[in-house]
């Protein structure tokens, strides 16, 4: 296998060719759209279905059916356009089916900007759309993170009949790095025993996100719980790095992530004991290993590019055992690794005052 | 042509039963609506092209939400407006299937107009049964974008003002002008005559869809006896004496190739 340069929206959307992703809608959007333009020419090029829509809300709805009929599908879009999707992908929800949708986030609120931004991280961890649920959220680092988290993407939607969100920026979806693309796996043949494909020999079958008894619909969301408590069980992913002796430990995902990772590097190559905790799902966030975490620091400084969404789940995984700082830029702003040091080395001397002497001879 | 629920006395032939393609369900319809009457005539005419095992259904949101118990085929609920998009989405990845979506006045041409514009600019290959009862009858009787002017309404209490909410939209003339659009027809409920010439014209756009020939719409005109405050028999007659000046019956495209498709048997 050999790694190419590949820019992220492409790889995403070779990387879900690649896991057999039978149907994609899509709508333009920058900063996502050479997702939309791939799939335009491969899709085609491959037999398989590629549609561009009216809008988002269409191209959510044609995921919608797609999806009846047991198809592996999937969208792309922006904030904006992932603001438009909300009530499909609640009816998506609703009806317990699986699906992929790709969010590469820019900044807002409003039409906002093209930059890179983590400004919808509530709108894609708490529920997105109306209703009780939460999708499963995977925040990729890295090109590579993201062609590995895409077919990852697929295999959780059909294993648990869920919506999977892939919560990119803007920069992973506009650089360029060097990555590496799965082998091209078959298309499934056979279509899941609930699709709808026409009642031909069988009773006929009823997807349907409604229920106007009361008792019935607790049942279906209390069945969605359960599901949803296999996927916190199963499911919570990160990466960490120098946490072992770590006294301060930095907490970023995605872009955000990669950055604090440089500014963490920077701390150990001063001798300062900080560690690097970059959750990969942000729904369900990886609140058991973090709550271990908790036991043995000092303190957490949390980096996003928005103005403070995961610190709210950073700070009901470590409770009150230690004080959660944060850093963040918006409207578009990529933080600088000399800035995100800076708030490193400010939150290290204050949780660890023992350390202030050191770090000043350092 | 149908095959008997239950075999007759002998001696006796049956002439009249419920289609298979229809649930064995009580509706959940007012007495004197005509959803009812929709209901069998496309059932009847799904059976008699022999569709049933081939049928994905998606109900809209408003009144004919619970259709999809009472089709006996697979079936979907749209979100509201949204049933075209589901349905491209359907027929996308079961181009064998017969994909129908049947939407009111509000659902098709209000909060739904952007899809339906587009599924038949896009020449899918669905059919669309469009149900026209001029107001929005789940919620209670709000105006909708078919209601007429002057036309009472919950939402318009002193009669639609077309000087604050525009003139009602006459969606078969709008969609017929698209290229995508194969079969564009309204017909009426409100007499035996409309009720038959309702059914050949959704055989025909159900043919249009097994031929691959694009979009196809059937607008009924329908009554609501309940939101409009009037007796079954009088709702009838508004539909006649009112809809059809506003709404004229007709067919408003036929594609070529469609033609030959109205008078063929199969």
């Amino acid at each position: 296998m050999t790694r190419e340069l590949l820019k992220g929206n492409v790889a995403i959307a070779e990387a879900a060719v690649r896991a057999g992703v039978e149907a994609y809608f899509g709508y333009p959007i920058t900063p996502q759209t050479e997702l939309l333009e791939h799939m335009s020419a491969r899709m085609v090029e491959l037999g398989r279905v590629f549609l561009q829509a009216e809008s988002e809300v269409a191209a959510i709805n044609m995921v919608y059916g797609a999806a009846c009929a047991g198809a592996r599908v999937m969208t792309s879009s922006s904030s904006p356009g992932i603001s438009l999707m909300q009530e499909g992908l609640s009816y998506i929800a609703g009806s317990g089916l699986p699906c992929v949708v790709v969010d590469v986030m820019r900044g807002g609120p409003g039409l906002g900007n093209i930059l890179p931004s983590q400004a919808d991280y509530f709108q894609v961890t708490r529920s997105a759309g109306h209703g009780d649920y939460h999708p499963i959220v995977l925040a990729p680092a890295s090109v590579q993170e993201a062609i590995n988290f895409t077919a990852l993407a697929f295999d959780l939607a059909d294993q648990y009949r869920h919506i999977v969100i892939i919560a990119a920026d803007g920069l992973i979806g506009q650089m360029m790095e060097p990555a590496e693309l799965p082998p091209m796996q078959p298309l499934r043949r056979d279509r899941p025993e609930w699709a709808l494909t026409g009642a031909a020999g069988r009773p006929r079958r009823a997807i349907i996100s409604f229920n106007l008894h009361g008792e019935a619909q607790e049942a279906y969301n209390l069945r969605v719980q359960e599901r949803l408590r296999a996927i916190e069980r199963a499911e919570q992913r990160w990466y960490e790095f120098a946490t072992d002796d770590a006294e301060l430990l930095v907490v970023g995902y995605g872009t955000a992530g990669r950055i604090a990772h440089t500014a963490v590097e920077e701390a150990r190559a001063r001798g300062w004991k900080v560690g690097l905790f970059r959750p990969q799902t942000l729904w369900p966030f990886p609140s058991d290993r973090l709550s271990a975490l908790a036991d043995q620091i000092a303190g957490c400084l949390v980096i996003e590019m928005n103005a403070g969404q995961m610190v709210e789940d950073v700070r009901l995984a470590v409770g009150c055992q230690v004080p959660v700082a944060f850093y963040g830029r918006m409207g578009g702003m990529v933080p600088m690794p000399e800035e995100v040091f800076e708030a490193v080395e400010r939150e290290y001397k204050r949780c660890r005052p023992c350390a202030k002497a050191e770090a000043t001879r350092l | 042509m149908m095959t008997p629920v239950q075999a007759p006395p002998a001696g006796m032939e049956v002439v009249y039963q419920r289609p298979e393609a229809l649930s064995e369900v009580e509706t959940r319809y007012c007495p004197g609506c005509t959803h009812g009457v929709a209901h069998r005539i496309l059932a009847e005419a799904i059976d008699e092209l022999g569709l049933r095992e081939r049928v994905i259904f998606v109900a809209p949101v408003g009144c004919s939400v619970f259709a999809y118990e009472y089709f006996n085929v697979d079936a979907c609920v749209a979100a509201h407006g949204r049933a075209p998009a589901m349905a491209t989405g359907l027929k996308r990845m079961q181009p064998d299937s017969i994909v129908i979506t049947y939407q009111g006045d509000g659902d098709l041409a209000s909060i739904g107009a952007a899809e339906i514009l587009h599924a038949a600019a896009r020449g899918e290959n669905i059919t669309t049964v469009f149900i026209n009862n001029a107001v929005y009858g789940m919620t209670g009787g709000q105006m909708a974008p078919t209601t007429l002017p002057g036309q009472k309404t919950t939402s318009s209490p002193c009669g639609r003002d077309v000087a604050l909410t525009g003139q009602p939209i006459r969606m078969s003339e709008l969609l017929a002008g698209l290229d995508g659009a194969a079969y564009v027809v309204r017909r009426t409920l409100h007499d035996a005559a409309g009720i038959r010439r309702a059914k050949k014209a959704l055989i025909t756009a159900l043919k249009v869809q097994m031929r691959g020939l694009g979009f196809s719409m059937v607008e009924l005109l329908s009554s609501c006896p309940t939101n409009w405050g009037l007796t079954p028999t009088d709702a009838l007659a508004w539909i006649e004496e009112r809809m059809i000046p506003y709404f004229p019956p007709g067919d408003y495209k036929i594609a070529p190739g469609v033609k030959a498709l109205e008078n063929g048997r199969k």
